[in-house]
């Protein structure tokens, strides 16, 4: 029924906008890695033959066999299984902190931006004022101060990280804002959480979404750093960060175990970047309704 | 090589293809161009015609993410096409140059502009660097730049649009090239600029014998400028005639459709009795302390008809129509809609005060959310207005989509999904869908082409006289005021100037700004420009 | 006054506001510390009036903004006051622990920014002109791959390629008093190249941006069709309007650099400031984590304020206002 008649193309965008089959080689294996990271972190418990914290061996750094897939740490733990729990603590804390600071930072970065005026001002300069100190140095005197236990390290993480998510979300609601249609819905009296609702967010829905990837591969990265520093997540608790740490003194020997956890990290950042880019890359040809 | 047809620009053939999201799509469906020396060649069409594709062409350029796939392009016997990149740069700016359509976005703003004037005669050592310098001032001079000595030392942004656009032609011309491409060099400027660039371009091309490549939309434009004309569409030729046979008698129905609005004449209708607004002593000014943006406003809108707001950027009819709508609250004066008196900001106005007054924006592009559907933003108005709820408003979208002759089936499109003129006519609606008593527009026509453009105008004209609603029209265009107005006012930096009905605003004596107005818009004869100049000359002598 | 020098004392106004806000928050931290602190810095037999010696040593019984005064001028002064560690014995001046180990970071980070800066550039600006060719993708590829990976990721596989496989260089970075300027070099190689591969990275793909940026824009093609050759075209038309936006991408990763060097400086137990900072977090050594946090946020926000006013003082239209 929707035939071409007056140059406009006939099938509408919405429909076909955003599916996987559109999706680069690269983006594709992307999202299939990590689905397989997303499963290991549910079905841990499942899937690990020895408890996160279970000394399963009385010989410490023993090496891979048929018991012991990667071997066991400094402990006797079972290196397998704490790599299992570790998708699970280091992916569960950095997406909990991503989640808090998108929730703080997002929200206050639109209103800001619909706002404008004094408020704006105000929040925008203290903003300047908690970025104008590095996020990894600014972490490590709070958690100097505060102590490291997961819920600091999430809270000062997600703190921090807010400030990024204020400025980009507020950066594109601006732009939206600006935007003749924000000063139509203004004109018909419209209110402010129809107008951020309604106007704004589906707007800037598909850059805040990529934000969000990027958002949580920063997040995902310092805490492995901080846990990495012996500053982050604490033992028992298996983490990748603090992994390599504890596997770090045997590189000097020729083991290489800790390139085990390492590459566990790069492989979810890489692929968390390469769905980014091609989403990138298919919203801003949507928005042109190309 | 000599050339052997003793033209100085042969184009065959050329087929040009451009790519957009993988897709390759052609913008020159084989188009053959032949030009002599000495000869002005206008080229006329519509956006997306690939006028300017051909004018670049013409240099042996295309712009990036584009390709040839056949034809040649000859330049004085040499085949551009066919010639290294190295030496199709020697022939550029020297033999051939080009003037774009922004000076502002085209001087590099990290360089002064008489460097950049005698670049490529310096860098190709066509002149030593002095005898470069005293040859840009003498175009300076003859393109009528004010203070021509010193104006080199400036900086692209110290200088106004239409100076810059001269400075681009002093340019153009500094190495005596034998052929330049304008492409739309005054389509940026306001109509009083555009004849002293257009009459500044004519007398310095005619004075070298130089041949060019005029592009334009606007057939008025290029027939001041050109002996022949080309008229393009969807990268094909429509009609090639001289201009003055064009003019005369145009074989294409295409090329008629150029000038639509132009035939487009509202019938005189007397005015009702009762005004629907009326504005009293209007001041308006941006920020505490700021210049007065509008001064001493005084006006009556009349109930069912067309007042049109006319003058050039910086007038402040966008302003005044802003202060209507309640977005610019005013510092002194009163409206009144309906004889009640109209609160000033739009916070203190009653949703039924918000429905009877809508504005319309310029550019359905940002007027219109991008996320939302042709149904979702019509229905907004009713739910909110006239709370309408589910199959209600789906009624009553379907309607307003016929009235704006689109129709139902257009409901479930993304405003990326429609062209330019739909994307205006949704605009249109949704402010119709309020059910509003004075619709405010604000240039809605003057991005659209020529046709459309028409079409639009037609469309509100039977609005009109379905509803009876009220228009309070901005526009910079004498003809769509001639199309849609019952009533005019002239405005001059935050002033009225002149106003009543059409016919009389239109008709001498004129005050001396609309006077100045009225006559530097092009008008469809070739003789227009020479008259115009001859007039003002003979006044500057009367005066002296 | 000249337009410029109003903006550029304006961003330095707005620079020393940031100064003065950071020595607030690194002075807070102090405020924000467990009551019981005291006592775990100075030990279990502390008596109360060693505690209330310390207590007033810190000046926690004066009033917040009289013991900011005394504690910033201090700062100024270069007395950054003592470390809590070894407390109970002989109490070390923060500065005596931290300016030793600042020069030798310092001398890292020139090192790198010597090396990182130009190649970051020279490949930037190549990727640029070469868009879409094999090149830009492969650089491309890899630099995306670099930026996501945690930095002693990078670390380690420079350890395990030129210190385990190949053992040319070794694994620690120890500096010790007496070497001379190639041994210390060679020490500082292997942190050298991590933090220029991390680095680079970035700057490469900023650069690649901005120069893209400004390529596209109209004047450029105006400059090729007036016949300006392609190298003239770089250099005299694309350069100048680049130039902002390149100064900030160096800035930025010199500020990088700031925050790269403590992971890379513990993994190659580099006796560096970040190294010390991190030692001096897990020990909950409060003067010398502020010191530490002073330097690398004050270091920070000059570079970026040197940055901003480079671009305002190359920017035509406030050099050249109407």
């Amino acid at each position: 029924m929707q035939n071409n008649s007056q140059g406009a193309p006939a099938v509408s965008r919405r429909r076909r906008s955003l599916s996987i089959a559109s999706a680069s080689l690269a983006a594709r294996i992307g999202m299939i890695v990590v689905l397989i990271y997303l499963l290991v972190a549910l079905f841990a418990p499942f899937l690990a033959p020895f408890g996160e914290a279970q000394v399963a061996s009385s010989i410490p750094y023993a090496p891979p066999d048929g018991t012991f897939l990667l071997g066991t740490d400094q402990l006797g733990r079972d290196q397998f299984s704490r790599l299992i729990y570790g998708a699970r603590n280091s992916m569960g804390i950095a997406l909990a902190t991503t989640l808090i600071s998108f929730t703080v930072g997002g929200l206050v970065g639109v209103i800001s931006a619909v706002l404008g005026g004094w408020v704006d001002q105000l929040i925008s300069r203290l903003v300047d004022v908690i970025m104008a100190i590095p996020q990894l140095i600014f972490a490590l005197i709070l958690l100097s101060i505060a102590g490291s236990s997961i819920p600091n390290l999430i809270l000062i993480i997600a703190l921090l990280d807010s400030t990024r998510v204020f400025r980009v979300s507020r950066s594109v609601a601006m732009n939206v804002a600006a935007m003749e249609f924000i000063e139509a819905a203004h004109l018909r009296g419209e209110r402010l959480p129809w107008i951020i609702r309604r106007e704004v967010l589906p707007n800037i829905m598909p850059t805040l979404v990529a934000e969000f990837g990027l958002r949580f591969c920063f997040a995902f990265l310092t805490i492995s750093a901080l846990s990495f520093l012996g500053l982050g997540i604490q033992p028992p608790t298996a983490d990748w960060g603090s992994m390599v740490r504890e596997a770090s003194a045997l590189i000097a020997y020729g083991n290489l175990t800790l390139f085990i956890p390492a590459g566990a990290i790069a492989v979810l950042t890489i692929s968390v970047n390469l769905i980014v880019d091609w989403f990138l890359d298919k919203a801003s040809g949507l928005r042109n309704g190309q | 090589m000599a050339s052997d047809t003793g033209h100085l620009l042969e184009i065959r053939g050329l087929r040009i293809e451009g790519e957009s999201d993988g897709q390759w799509s052609t913008l020159l469906h084989g188009v053959d161009l032949t030009l002599r020396r000495g000869e002005v060649l206008g080229l006329v069409g519509e956006s997306g015609a690939g006028k300017s594709t051909l004018g670049l062409a013409a240099l042996g350029h295309i712009r990036p993410g584009c390709r040839i796939t056949g034809g040649s392009v000859r330049f004085d016997g040499i085949d551009l096409l066919a010639l290294p990149e190295s030496d199709r740069l020697k022939l550029r700016g020297s033999r051939i140059s080009y003037v774009a359509q922004s000076a502002a976005a085209s001087f590099n703003p990290a360089h002064a502009l008489l460097p950049q004037t005698v670049e490529t005669a310096v860098q190709h050592r066509l002149m030593p660097l002095q005898t470069a310098r005293q040859v840009a001032v003498a175009q300076y001079r003859r393109l009528q730049l004010p203070k021509p000595d010193t104006i080199g030392t400036r900086y692209p942004h110290q200088v106004s649009g239409g100076q810059l656009q001269r400075v681009m032609t002093a340019m153009a011309m500094h190495c005596g090239p034998d052929l330049i491409v304008f492409d739309e060099p005054t389509t940026a400027l306001d109509v009083t600029t555009q004849v002293e660039v257009l009459a500044a371009i004519r007398e310095a091309v005619e004075a070298r014998g130089t041949a060019a490549i005029y592009i334009t939309h606007d057939l008025a434009v290029v027939a001041q400028m050109a002996h022949r004309i080309m008229v393009m569409r969807h990268g094909s030729l429509v009609e090639e005639a001289p201009t003055s046979a064009i003019l005369a008698a145009p074989q294409e129905e295409y090329t008629r459709s150029l000038w639509a609005v132009r035939e487009l004449v509202k019938p005189d209708q007397p005015s009702a009795a009762a005004p629907l607004m009326t504005i009293e002593g209007l001041d308006f000014s941006y920020g505490r302390n700021g210049a007065k943006a509008l001064e001493g406003i005084t006006l009556t809108i009349p109930r069912g008809r067309t007042l049109a707001v006319v003058g050039e950027s910086g007038s402040g009819k966008s302003t005044l129509g802003r202060v209507i709508a309640g977005l610019n609250v005013p510092t002194a004066g009163r409206i009144t809609l309906d004889g009640q008196s109209l609160p000033p900001a739009l916070r203190l106005r009653s949703r039924d005060l918000r429905r009877r007054i809508q504005l319309v924006h310029q550019s359905a592009d940002t007027a219109l959310n991008p996320r939302q559907t042709v149904a979702e933003l019509i229905a907004r108005p009713l739910e909110l207005f006239h709370r309408l709820r589910g199959r209600a408003t789906a009624a009553r979208v379907n309607e307003l989509l016929d009235m704006i002759e689109l129709g139902p089936r257009y409901a479930d499109r993304l405003p990326s999904e429609l062209s330019g003129g739909q994307k205006q006519r949704v605009n249109i609606a949704r402010g119709l869908a309020a059910g509003p008593e004075l619709m405010i527009c604000d240039e809605v026509t003057s991005a659209l082409d020529q046709l459309v453009q028409e079409g639009i105008l037609r469309m509100l004209l039977d609005l009109q006289a379905q509803l009876g609603i009220s228009y309070f029209f901005i526009t910079h265009d004498i003809s769509t005021v001639r199309a849609i107005a019952d009533e005019v006012v002239v405005m001059n930096r935050g002033r009225i100037v002149e106003s009543g009905p059409r016919a009389e605003v239109l008709s001498p004596p004129h005050h001396p700004y609309t006077e100045l107005l009225l006559g530097s818009t092009p008008e469809m004869r070739p003789d227009w420009l020479t008259d115009v100049l001859a007039a003002r000359k003979a006044g500057q002598q009367a005066e002296s | 006054m000249h337009p410029l020098i109003r903006t550029i004392l304006q961003r330095l106004a707005l620079g020393g506001i940031a100064l003065f806000a950071v020595s607030v928050v690194v002075f807070s931290a102090l405020e924000f510390l467990p009551g019981d602190f005291a006592t775990s810095v100075l030990g279990r037999n502390a008596t109360p009036e060693t505690v209330e010696a310390f207590r007033d040593e810190l000046g926690l019984n004066l009033p917040p903004a009289e013991r900011y005064l005394g504690w910033i001028g201090g700062v100024l002064r270069g007395d950054l006051g003592h470390s809590f560690a070894g407390r109970a014995f002989t109490p070390r001046a923060v500065s005596d622990i931290v300016l030793p180990r600042l020069a030798n970071t310092l001398f890292l980070a020139a090192i790198t920014a010597a090396i990182a800066v130009p190649v970051a550039l020279l490949l930037g600006l190549m990727a640029a002109l070469y868009r879409n060719t094999r090149f830009d993708r492969i650089v491309n590829a890899a630099t995306l791959s670099t930026v996501a990976m945690p930095e002693f990721l990078v670390a380690y596989l420079v350890i395990l390629v030129l210190a385990v496989k190949l053992p040319a260089f070794y694994a620690m970075s120890t500096l010790s008093p007496g070497m001379d300027l190639t041994e210390k070099l060679q020490a500082v190689a292997l942190p050298v190249l991590t933090l220029s591969l991390v680095i680079i990275a970035h700057m490469m793909r900023m650069t690649r941006a901005a120069i893209i940026g400004v390529l596209a824009s109209p004047y450029i093609e105006m400059a090729r069709l007036k016949g300006v050759r392609p190298w003239r075209v770089i250099l005299r038309h694309a350069l100048p309007n680049a130039l902002a936006p390149i100064v900030n991408v160096i800035a930025f990763s010199l500020a990088y650099l700031v925050v790269g060097v403590v992971v890379t400086e513990v993994v190659f137990v580099y006796p560096g400031i970040g190294q010390t900072m991190v030692d001096a977090v897990r020990n909950r050594d409060i003067p010398v984590v502020q010191a530490c946090t002073l330097i690398f946020a004050a270091t920070y926000i000059l570079l970026n304020l040197l940055a901003d006013i480079i671009s305002i003082a190359t920017s035509p239209r406030l050099l050249h206002a109407k």
